[in-house]
């Protein structure tokens, strides 16, 4: 949850985070503040939010939440980016967040998207990318002392450019994997990865295609934001009247994301053909 | 079995030889000519020497080991020597030429190399040492790679000392963090390297010893925080451990199924007994042979996780740290 929401009940008066328990929901908090350019690069960016990060989480434990989240984002193109200012900073960045996180009872997710955009940069350089992040990342986590068994990783899925045609999901799925498999030690319990753009449907295809390749020392599940709630937001676009029908759209499509993450999912899927979901870099830090 | 000429010769002076090239060629054909020492082994490791030396009746060692179904490797380091700005620490020698050798061994028939350098707790290790080892490691692997052999990866934290277990857990950490950053640095194909790394224990001098299961546990741990799943096999080395230590701890870590194959890659663990049974002597081949093959198949059965110690010789339970031992 964004910090707003961690403090809001509902119409009825009941916390937020007290009906989310009440269901089996771990409450967790967005703990970084916003995206803002380093200076001297190519449109690339550091991720803000380590000063005073002890004591909002220190309230946000008291609040109810017992994870945090933090999202560092790595542009990609074909040969200049990420450039290495790029990559330490937001390795560093994760590095102290997820040590203070830990220091404070919350389970960091650590998150550092090497961002879908446009360019026809192959799938491999995604994946040469990934794992060079990846290396830098778990390199400064160990040097902080952070306990791997403790975190969640949440990466990107391996896409080529978006100027290039779509993948299979089996392409992805094994992109994927290996590059997992290169760069995450088996201590971590949890690789939750992020939609980034993909259709709803293509997330759902791309997540179950990698239970194909198990078993791996760590779960490969979902931490979907857009794929989750793109076709739920429009359903309801703000009417009352259509309440119930978005809550059911968004029920679907948890559903067929947990059954992909067991390798059961079957389909037709409650949101087919979309396209996908793209946003733009938003800079100068949170609540604006 | 690739202890350098110097080192071969420590060996053959415990049991009363000389360090003659007959000899070290006498000791290493009775290794290679096992019989079904195969069905145990998968990769002999060479020293220079050996890789170009043949049977008395004229069979080159690389072809026996072939037929055996076991592949050859070169020690390709240099040894160690002091580095300079450390704390009285050393670090590892050969990268110059590496490459021309490397392409001259596959030539000869090795698969796979090996390059072993050491961390010392008892000195720190400063981090100047780790980052050494680590480096050399990572740019040995990368141009082995380029020559078509599989690097072994051997950060060897040395036993001496009196820590616990945990100082050595944490020190295994650092060393392994650093080696496996500057592999990637380097661009290494994970999939193509084997790690040898020590086990976590105590220290030979520390008071407070450690079970097998202990042992396994701390070991365990380690590589889980630290190695990606895909490496395909960790060999242990044994560092001066008994025979028989050797093999439970190994016995040990394979009770339930790890990401990758966790076995061994000894010398001292697999040798001793061979080489006090020999003495030297050539009407004693057989029965050396047949000792190799008793150890060679309890860690077979170890890394399989069905091992069992009864029945262990007195000679195999005793210990063989040296301390400040040198290769």
């Amino acid at each position: 949850m964004f910090e707003e929401t961690l403090f809001q009940s509902s119409r009825a008066g009941e916390q937020f985070v007290d009906i989310l328990k009440k269901q089996g929901i771990v409450p967790g908090i967005k703990v970084d503040t916003g995206l803002q350019p380093i200076d001297g690069t190519d449109g690339e960016t550091a991720t803000q939010g380590l000063d005073g990060l002890a004591d909002r989480c220190k309230r946000y434990y008291e609040q109810g939440a017992r994870f945090a989240k933090w999202r560092a984002v790595l542009k990609v193109d074909s040969d200049k980016c990420p450039s290495s200012t790029a990559i330490l900073e937001n390795a560093h960045g994760l590095a102290r967040y997820a040590q203070i996180a830990q220091a404070n009872g919350l389970v960091p997710i650590v998150e550092p998207e090497v961002t879908l955009g446009p360019g026809d940069y192959s799938i491999e350089r995604t994946a040469y990318v990934s794992e060079k992040v990846n290396s830098h990342v778990f390199r400064l986590l160990n040097e902080y002392n952070v306990i791997l068994e403790g975190i969640l990783l949440k990466p990107n899925m391996i896409l080529p450019g978006l100027d290039v045609p779509t993948p299979s999901p089996e392409e992805v799925a094994k992109y994927t994997v290996r590059t997992m498999l290169r760069s995450v030690p088996a201590a971590v319990p949890g690789i939750h990865f992020l939609s980034g753009g993909m259709s709803e449907e293509e997330a759902t295809l791309n997540l179950q295609a990698l239970q194909a390749y198990g078993p791996t020392p760590w779960s490969l599940t979902f931490s979907y934001g857009r794929a989750l709630q793109s076709s739920t937001l429009k359903i309801w676009s703000g009417k009352e009247s259509s309440w119930k029908a978005a809550q059911e759209r968004l029920v679907a499509l948890a559903k067929a994301n947990s059954e992909a993450q067991l390798g059961k999912y079957a389909g037709p899927h409650p949101s087919p053909g979309g396209a996908r979901i793209l946003q733009a870099l938003r800079l100068g830090g949170a609540g604006k | 079995m690739d202890e350098s000429n110097a080192t071969c010769g420590k060996r053959l002076a415990s049991i009363g030889l000389e360090n003659t090239e007959a000899n070290r060629q006498a000791y290493r054909e009775l290794l290679v000519t096992t019989p079904g020492i195969g069905a145990y082994i998968s990769g002999a490791i060479l020293f220079e020497e050996t890789l170009y030396q043949s049977t008395l009746a004229g069979k080159k060692f690389v072809d026996c080991l072939q037929e055996a179904g076991i592949a050859p490797g070169i020690k390709v380091d240099k040894g160690l020597v002091p580095l300079a700005g450390s704390n009285d620490e050393s670090w590892c020698q050969g990268l110059d030429g590496l490459a021309s050798r490397s392409a001259e061994y596959y030539k000869q028939g090795a698969r796979f190399a090996k390059w072993r350098t050491v961390v010392s707790i008892p000195n720190g290790p400063s981090r100047l040492a780790v980052v050494e080892a680590a480096w050399g490691l990572a740019r040995y692997a990368k141009i082995s790679q380029e020559h078509g052999l599989v690097p072994i990866v051997e950060p060897e934290i040395l036993l001496d000392g009196e820590h616990g277990i945990d100082r050595t857990l944490t020190v295994a950490e650092q060393v392994w963090n650093e080696v496996f950053y500057h592999l990637a640095n380097n661009n290494v194909m994970f999939e193509g390297i084997l790690l040898k790394p020590s086990m976590v224990t105590p220290g030979a001098e520390c008071k407070e010893r450690a079970s097998p299961e202990k042992v396994a546990e701390y070991t365990l741990k380690m590589l889980k925080r630290r190695v990606p799943p895909s490496v395909p096999g960790i060999m242990f080395l044994s560092g001066g451990q008994s025979e028989v230590e050797a093999t439970l701890n190994l016995n040990a870590m394979n009770q339930s199924p790890n990401p990758w194959h966790v076995s061994f890659s000894y010398a001292r663990a697999l040798q001793n007994t061979v080489l006090k049974t020999w003495g030297g002597n050539p009407e004693n081949v057989e029965k050396a042979q047949t000792a190799l093959l008793i150890r060679a198949k309890a860690n077979s059965l170890a890394q399989l996780g069905k091992y069992s110690a009864e029945g262990e010789s007195e000679e195999a339970k005793k210990g063989m740290f040296v301390a400040n031992y040198t290769y």
